[in-house]
């Protein structure tokens, strides 16, 4: 149809994979039953670190499953079983030596519904690290508690009220709260499914714009049903339909000129 | 394409595209007529193309409305964004090629009724405006079926145009060197040529749209340019 005369420019985002960042976590032919349902089929997946990865998909397409295998969340369901191999860093997430606990330390996760636990602002900040033995002295454990709430931009919201109850803040600043919790620990990586779903367009946009300033020094994993929210924060997204991955690359691409037609069709809210 | 989900949101796009088809059929019309009123001495019908400019402009302004009010309430992505940029573009496009016949039309009352004294300039200057009419024709098409190999052929063919314009651009260069009287009259048509040249341009404007909508990308390489006219020079007789 073209003839050599016309050149057509290659996107940068398209030249090289995952844009020239190192890859944090590695998924190969992972599946995942529940029971006698195949829920997740043979993804194979690279996520490079200090970006922000969105997982997109109707509904039921298996985004949460995918998530929860990262930090072997599916181990608590009894149905679920994962096959398949998932590297973070190059080890092998499912190796029997590794502690299941340290690895949802370096993996943490950040829900839908803000989920604090019912004890104070510092309390839900402290618990992680504390378990964890990552503060020697109170005064050590004052400062994780205190920079993970700055870093969560909360800390000037709440600093007159550290010792009341998380969960008597507003649903955006719970959500803060709990993402502060998630990186009070250090984590390497932080999941997070629809954290948004539950709040107003401000509190949203508090959240997204801590996930820029966030990714400068975690891996971001988001699942999410905007996809404005999505092409906002993502520099890479992942798109799922039916268990399987159809198409992934840097966001850019993805929302302008998808190669596959399922993908192109989910975007643009055309029947499928 | 599939339907949207939101058939709303599918009329939205087809009646931005109908608008668009409804702008270009206008602009042809005006590029016939101006070029018409200019053969024939006809200022009346350049009356009629001046004021039919208004019809053009409405439409435009028509189109950016509902192009804004389609993003704001859709929030388009990939080749919906596209269609919606693209039809903003093809209307910026045909706007200016609706100015350009206006323009050759306030001549032709400018230059009333006098004879003109080389009718083969004037030939020349239609065979033009026929290039130029059917790179629209063409192009609207491309753009009414999202050809992008419609669309490439117009954007190929813009050199023929160039090359009438530089030939026509060099023989009224002559006649007026030839004789100073011819001055007034071949001015203008030399700026009319010049018009028609840009409304050649303003087709492969388009043919560039259809590709980015349909691609995702744009066009990058040079399109082969053939206009000389910048650096023309006629020896003068005798010389
Ligand atoms: N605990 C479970 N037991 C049985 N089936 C499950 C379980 N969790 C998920 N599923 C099934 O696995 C499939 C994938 O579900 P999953 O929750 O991963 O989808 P999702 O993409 O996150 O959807 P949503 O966007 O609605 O959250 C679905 O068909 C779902 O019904
Ligand atoms: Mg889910």
């Amino acid at each position: 149809m073209m003839n050599t005369m016309v050149h057509v420019e290659v996107p940068a985002a398209d030249r090289g994979p995952a844009a020239d960042r190192a890859i944090k976590v590695v998924a190969r032919g992972v599946n995942v039953h529940y029971g006698e349902k195949h829920a997740l089929h043979d993804v194979d997946l690279d996520i490079p670190e200090r970006a922000v990865t969105a997982l997109i998909g109707p509904s039921g397409c298996g985004k949460s499953t995918f998530l929860r295998c990262l930090n072997r969340m599916n181990d608590t369901i009894p149905v679920a079983r994962v096959t398949g191999r998932i590297e973070i860093d190059g080890h092998d997430i499912h190796d029997p030596e590794l502690d299941v606990v340290q690895l949802r330390a370096r993996v943490g996760m950040v829900f839908q519904k803000p989920n604090p636990f019912p004890k104070s602002v510092y309390e839900n900040v402290a618990y992680g690290p504390r378990i964890h033995g990552l503060a020697r002295t109170k005064g050590e454990l004052d400062e994780i508690v205190v920079s993970s709430l700055r870093r969560a931009g909360l800390y000037e919201e709440v600093k007159d009220r550290l010792a009341d109850s998380g969960t008597g803040l507003s649903g955006g600043q719970q959500q803060r709260l709990c993402i502060a919790r998630a990186i009070a620990v250090s984590p390497e990586v932080i999941l997070m499914d629809e954290p948004c779903s539950a709040l107003d367009p401000i509190a949203t946009a508090k959240i997204e714009e801590l996930m820029d300033e966030l990714r400068e020094n975690f891996t971001i994993i988001i699942v999410t049903h905007s996809m404005q929210q999505a092409a906002r924060v993502s520099q890479r997204t992942a798109f799922f339909h039916l268990g399987s991955l159809v198409e992934e690359g840097p966001t850019e691409t993805i929302f302008t000129t998808p190669k596959d037609r399922r993908t192109l069709d989910y975007i643009t809210g055309r029947f499928g | 394409m599939t339907e949207h989900i939101i058939k709303a949101f599918d009329a939205d796009l087809q009646e931005l595209a109908r608008m668009v088809a409804e702008m270009g059929g206008i602009a042809e019309k005006q590029i016939a007529d101006s070029v018409a009123a200019l053969a024939r001495r006809d200022s009346k019908l350049a009356q009629g193309v001046m004021t039919a400019d208004a019809g053009l402009d409405r439409l435009q302004r028509e189109i950016e409305e509902r192009a804004i009010l389609t993003i704001a309430r859709r929030q388009p992505m990939a080749v919906d964004l596209r269609e919606i940029v693209g039809a903003l573009r093809v209307s910026n496009d045909l706007e200016r090629v609706g100015d350009l016949a206006k323009n050759i039309a306030k001549r032709v009352v400018a230059l009333g009724s006098d004879l003109y004294p080389h009718n083969k300039v004037i030939r020349g200057v239609e065979h033009m405006a026929d290039l130029v009419l059917a790179q629209l024709k063409r192009v609207l098409d491309a753009y009414a079926r999202r050809d992008v190999a419609k669309a490439l052929a117009v954007w190929r063919g813009d050199e023929a145009i160039d090359a009438v314009n530089n030939s026509l651009f060099r023989e009224l260069l002559t006649y007026m060197m030839e004789d100073p009287r011819n001055i007034t009259f071949c001015t203008h048509l030399l700026f009319c040529a010049k018009n028609i040249e840009r409304m050649g341009d303003h087709a492969t404007n388009i043919a560039e749209t259809v590709h980015y909508i349909v691609e995702g990308h744009p066009l990058v390489d040079e399109r082969p340019k053939g206009d000389t006219t910048a650096s023309a020079t006629v020896a003068f007789p005798g010389q």
